[in-house]
């Protein structure tokens, strides 16, 4: 009786394995694409938004969120007041893909994209500046604008006229 | 002239076997890989073949380096003695009813049996002669289970002599109208499992145990020595594999194609189930495994010898 019990064993487990011939789930990466998941923390780009003008507004949240303090960014003004980053700088020698920049950012500005395999023979070649950080899409919220959400007046809209925004309010007439 | 004719050819078959174990290494690992949802090496020529050949390159081109601690001698003979004795069993095999080198021979059966004898030999003397504890146990290990297998796979072979009245292979291959798997089925059980231990291939690799004895009776070799080993197993794995095709399932016997095709069919689908159970199956204990053979085994081949020769003489009665 025992003895049968082991051949069965033995049928069931040869058979388990040859139910797994041909069913490869090696990916050969760099002939076949990789399939990355959809929260993939790839390196940290810059992003444009839909009108295509840089996201950034030169907050210094990332810089300041960063763990590794490997972003380095100088504020700029321009002339209607909107703020850019005159440079930015990202040590990817330093950086530790960990996204809390992403997190960070209140206009969606820095984002890490699905760029992973790069490689540099010197450590210099790992500090990117702002032009090449930055990039002509909208990364992963293609519709997002944030001055068309924000109070802001710009050229084309008064305050209040953007999208989700309630026209301002007196501080005067709202006194208790 | 004939002499030198028959030289040639010899080489030529040596060369041919020494080809298809560098295939089997290469074949084994794509087939593993298959079986184990991996790719394997696919890299080198079409299909990763040349795989193969980079890895008898690499073997070729190592330093042959003996140890301080181990006996020159037979640390030089042992690689060669196993290779040989595999290489030398292949004579007796016949490819085709007139395609051997001594397929008629009327002791070939015996002969394969000495030579796999001859094959321990070569590996305790490996062990033996490194001077390394590792070394020892595998060696031990591998006479142990060697001498132990041998009985069953013996006594599992005698009962298709007694069946076909031959101990020539050709004998053998043509007294099977029916294919012997089908009246021996034990016996058939019997020489796959005694075959596995006896080439000492997975699972019942106990003298070489990468896990526990490091490489075993090959830890100290290297090179074109660790090289040879590696063909004595692959080719003795390639030897059983024919053994089973021509005792148990037919030999070159089957419609269609012909006989020397349907050898290589059988012998390859014989290999993938070593392949397979390579895949499969963990390695036993060693005392599991010596009560496998003994208790199990030998008196499973007694049986069937005596079965058979009870049905055969009552065969012959009616």
């Amino acid at each position: 009786m025992r003895m049968w019990r082991n051949f069965v064993d033995l049928g069931a487990g040869l058979w388990t394995t040859l139910r797994q011939l041909g069913r490869i789930s090696t990916v050969s990466y760099p002939e076949a694409p990789l399939n990355l998941p959809p929260r993939w923390r790839g390196r940290p780009t810059l992003t444009r938004d839909p009108d295509g003008d840089e996201r950034c507004v030169a907050c210094q949240l990332c810089s300041a969120v960063c763990p590794t303090r490997c972003i380095e960014l100088q504020a700029g003004e321009r002339a209607d007041t909107r703020r850019y980053p005159l440079t930015f700088r990202i040590n990817f020698s330093r950086c530790i893909y960990c996204g809390l920049c992403e997190e960070a950012c209140p206009t969606l500005a820095i984002q890490l994209l699905d760029e992973f395999a790069f490689s540099k023979q010197h450590h210099a070649d790992f500090i990117y500046e702002k032009d090449a950080l930055l990039i002509d899409g909208t990364g992963k919220h293609p519709h997002y604008n944030f001055y068309r959400h924000s109070g802001v007046a710009l050229g084309d809209k008064n305050k209040g006229e953007g999208i989700n925004e309630k026209p301002p309010v007196n501080v005067r007439s709202n006194l208790p | 002239m004939r002499l030198f004719l028959m030289i040639l050819g010899m080489l030529l078959t040596t060369v041919i076997l020494l080809g298809v174990a560098g295939f089997l290494v290469f074949a084994e690992r794509r087939v593993l890989a298959f079986l184990q949802n991996r790719l394997g090496p696919n890299r080198l020529g079409p299909l990763g073949v040349g795989q193969a050949l980079a890895d008898a390159l690499k073997l070729m081109s190592k330093e042959n380096f003996v140890p301080d601690f181990a006996d020159p001698v037979l640390y030089r003979a042992a690689p060669v003695l196993v290779a040989f004795s595999v290489l030398a069993s292949f004579a007796v095999v016949p490819l085709d009813q007139h395609f051997s080198w001594a397929g008629n021979w009327n002791i070939g059966l015996l002969f394969i049996l000495a030579m796999s004898s001859l094959n321990a030999y070569g590996v305790f003397m490996g062990g033996w002669a490194s001077g390394n504890k590792f070394s020892l146990l595998g060696a031990v290990r591998a006479v142990a289970q060697l001498v132990s297998y041998e009985l069953p796979l013996g006594l599992a072979l005698l009962g298709v002599v007694l069946l076909s009245g031959s101990l020539s292979l050709n004998g053998i291959v043509a007294a099977q109208s029916l294919p012997f798997i089908v009246l021996q089925p034990l016996g058939f059980v019997i020489f796959m499992i005694a075959g596995v231990a006896e080439t000492h291939r997975l699972p019942f690799d106990l003298p070489e145990a990468e896990s526990e004895l490091v490489a075993g009776f090959n830890t100290e070799y290297g090179g074109m020595r660790f090289g040879y080993f590696f063909l004595g197993e692959y080719l003795g794995m390639t030897l059983i594999a024919v053994l089973t095709a021509l005792l148990y399932l037919g030999g070159w016997h089957g419609p269609w194609l012909p006989g020397w095709i349907w050898l290589l069919i059988k012998t390859g689908a014989v290999i993938f189930v070593f392949f397979w159970l390579r895949a499969t199956l963990p390695r036993p204990r060693y005392d599991q495994l010596m009560g496998l053979g003994w208790k199990v085994l030998l008196p499973l081949a007694l049986f069937n010898i005596m079965a058979t020769a009870l049905a055969a003489a009552l065969w012959r009665l009616a």
